[in-house]
């Protein structure tokens, strides 16, 4: 169910250049009953003037505190406007949006996540999610393939907590110098035991054109995380459309929209 | 003069309007393009508290919009391109208005086209629709190629269009106006002389915003229509001025974010308002306009608010 919340920020840091990391809680009889991995949060800004809710996705659950992380980049007044929240501060949410991951598909698979940048986060709650609930019940693995634009590595020793953890670099400060993309190319040809048969993807678009090819080339389904400029962020003005190979059964036109639809798609099913 | 005590148990003030000989229970609504058809916004808030919902405009056949990105943010407002992406007037009744019917809300069918028989055809497939009170005939978006706007910018088309709709509508028809033009007491005259019953306005102002970073447009229409409160005062003006030259009802709307909007755009000549990119910000605004309306009625000592509808003095 969809709403708006007053949340507790408990914490705010920065935790790599421009990155900041912020946990918002609920008061416990507003606490989310469910949450999957891949489904976001708007969070609006005090100043009206900055109107639409900033769609941020949710890094990691923590259930037993009523607690989410959000990790953001500032990229602009809004996230500014998050960036100085103290302890203490509240904010108001609006949630709980998108479809997120279905684990069930995920189910007795090896995982391949592959998160680029700030599409990093909610593949820690997918990998964390698959890893305690168990979802592959030994008979499969998870290992996330995560780029970076240089060796400022957030969430990297969170990733290795519940994944194995390939890492690429733009500038080639760390791990493979390249795209993550390429980066699992090279350790499949070098046969680094790397194996997969479903891939999870989050980052920037031409990141995920890159995964997509590589699933098709693989012959293994990708599930892509998309991101688009949002206004209400609930289905309603149609602002976060992707192109859709089959017509949409909402729309009826060739484009679902990303924040009810999505943001988590099937590649195929999308013209991205 | 009343007690304390006789205040208190005064009787609520009236804030039902009618417009066009429908009545409704308050004059606030949810504008055109913002809020679907209230499917979604509905999960969280009490559409039966609205006024009206005009809804998503609608063509003929299903429209697929423009290309993303759709929305870009400017300060105190935001520009939108969608291009009137819309399932069509077929899924639309069979699933819209059919959401509708358990809601105690007026509807406004917002109908496009690219061309007068397209509108035309819209209107010919509502006239039974029993659950659609009024038609609001879209010829001022600025995001679509053909059509549209061209019918709202031109006081001869927007007659000639405005008379051909009439002839055929089984609903009143409120003909909802564009800011992107000069005079807008000619237009509001021409859609009178059409035979128009009723007029809204403003439809979204059309702007532009760059991304200097990358030296690109933030839309991929290059240009989008402009709405929320950074356009408030223009539709004030507007709304004033069409006002004055017709005898008609107009639907205010243009930025309105809280009571105080909702009742300048009455003092100005409305005889209802419509909310648009606010509920993007708090999607409990409209319940709060309408709470905050009966307030000022209150304090006012305002028994009927029809009573305000273009008192402004000087």
């Amino acid at each position: 169910m969809k709403n708006i919340h007053t949340v507790t920020v408990t914490g705010n840091k920065n935790i790599a250049d421009g990155i900041y990391m912020m946990t918002l809680r609920y008061k416990e009889e507003e606490a989310p009953e469910q949450i999957l991995p891949g489904q976001f949060v708007g969070v609006y800004s005090k100043d009206s003037a900055r109107l639409l809710p900033r769609p941020i996705s949710i890094c990691r659950w923590i259930s037993e505190d009523n607690s989410i992380v959000l990790v953001y980049r500032v990229v602009g007044a809004g996230t500014e406007e998050f960036a100085s929240c103290k302890k203490g501060d509240t904010l108001r949410i609006l949630d709980v949006l998108g479809n997120g991951y279905d684990l069930e598909s995920l189910k007795d698979r090896s995982v391949l996540l592959v998160g680029g940048g700030i599409g990093a986060p909610p593949l820690l709650e997918l990998a964390g999610r698959i890893t305690a609930e168990n979802i592959h019940e030994g008979k499969g693995s998870v290992t996330t393939a995560l780029g970076y634009r240089t060796n400022d590595l957030f969430l990297k020793k969170d990733f290795e907590q519940v994944s194995r953890v390939l890492i690429a670099t733009d500038d080639g400060t760390a791990g493979f110098h390249g795209n993550a993309v390429d980066a699992v190319r090279t350790a499949m040809e070098k046969n680094e035991r790397l194996r997969f048969n479903v891939i999870c993807a989050c980052g920037p678009l031409p990141m995920l054109r890159a995964v997509k090819k590589l699933a098709r080339d693989l012959s293994v389904p990708a599930f892509l995380s998309l991101e688009e400029r949002m206004a209400c962020g609930v289905g309603a003005c149609l602002g976060c459309v992707v192109k859709t190979v089959k017509t949409d059964p909402h729309s009826h036109v060739k484009n679902a929209r990303i924040c009810t639809e999505g943001p988590v798609f099937l590649a195929e099913d999308v013209d991205i | 003069m009343m007690s304390n005590t006789a205040s208190r148990v005064q009787t609520e003030p009236d804030l039902s309007v009618d417009i066009a000989g429908v009545h409704f229970k308050n004059p606030v609504m949810a504008a055109s393009g913002t809020f679907g058809s209230g499917m979604e916004y509905g999960e969280f808030i009490d559409l039966d508290r609205l006024g009206g919902i005009e809804c998503k405009g609608v063509s003929a056949v299903p429209w697929e919009g423009n290309k993303a990105p759709r929305i870009a943010e400017v300060y105190g407002g935001m520009l939108n391109a969608i291009g009137l992406q819309n399932p069509g007037v077929d899924v639309f009744i069979e699933r819209d208005l059919k959401f509708l019917s358990s809601y105690d809300t007026r509807v406004i069918a917002n109908v496009c086209g690219h061309t007068i028989e397209e509108y035309l055809r819209v209107v010919e497939r509502l006239r039974d629709e029993k659950r659609v009170d009024l038609l609001e005939i879209n010829v001022s978006c600025p995001n679509v190629k053909e059509g549209a706007i061209a019918f709202g910018t031109d006081p001869d088309v927007l007659r000639d269009i405005t008379r051909k709709i009439k002839n055929i509508a089984a609903q009143p028809v409120i003909m909802k106006l564009t800011p992107n033009v000069t005079s807008i007491a000619q237009m509001a005259k021409a859609a009178e002389e059409g035979g128009a019953d009723g007029i809204s306005l403003i439809n979204t102002i059309t702007g532009m915003k760059i991304d200097v970073e990358r030296g690109k447009f933030a839309l991929a229409n290059r240009t989008g229509g402009l709405s929320g409160p950074a356009i408030h005062p223009v539709a004030v003006r507007m709304v004033y001025e069409a006002a004055h030259a017709v005898s008609i009802p107009v639907i205010g709307m243009g930025g309105i974010a809280t009571w105080q909007d909702a009742v300048e755009m009455m003092l100005a000549g409305a005889s209802a308002v419509a909310v648009g990119a606010m509920n993007f910000h708090d999607p409990h605004c409209m319940e709060k306009i309408v709470a905050g309306m009966e307030d000022y009625a209150v304090r006012h000592k305002i028994s009927k608010i029809t009573e305000i509808i273009g008192a402004v003095h000087d």
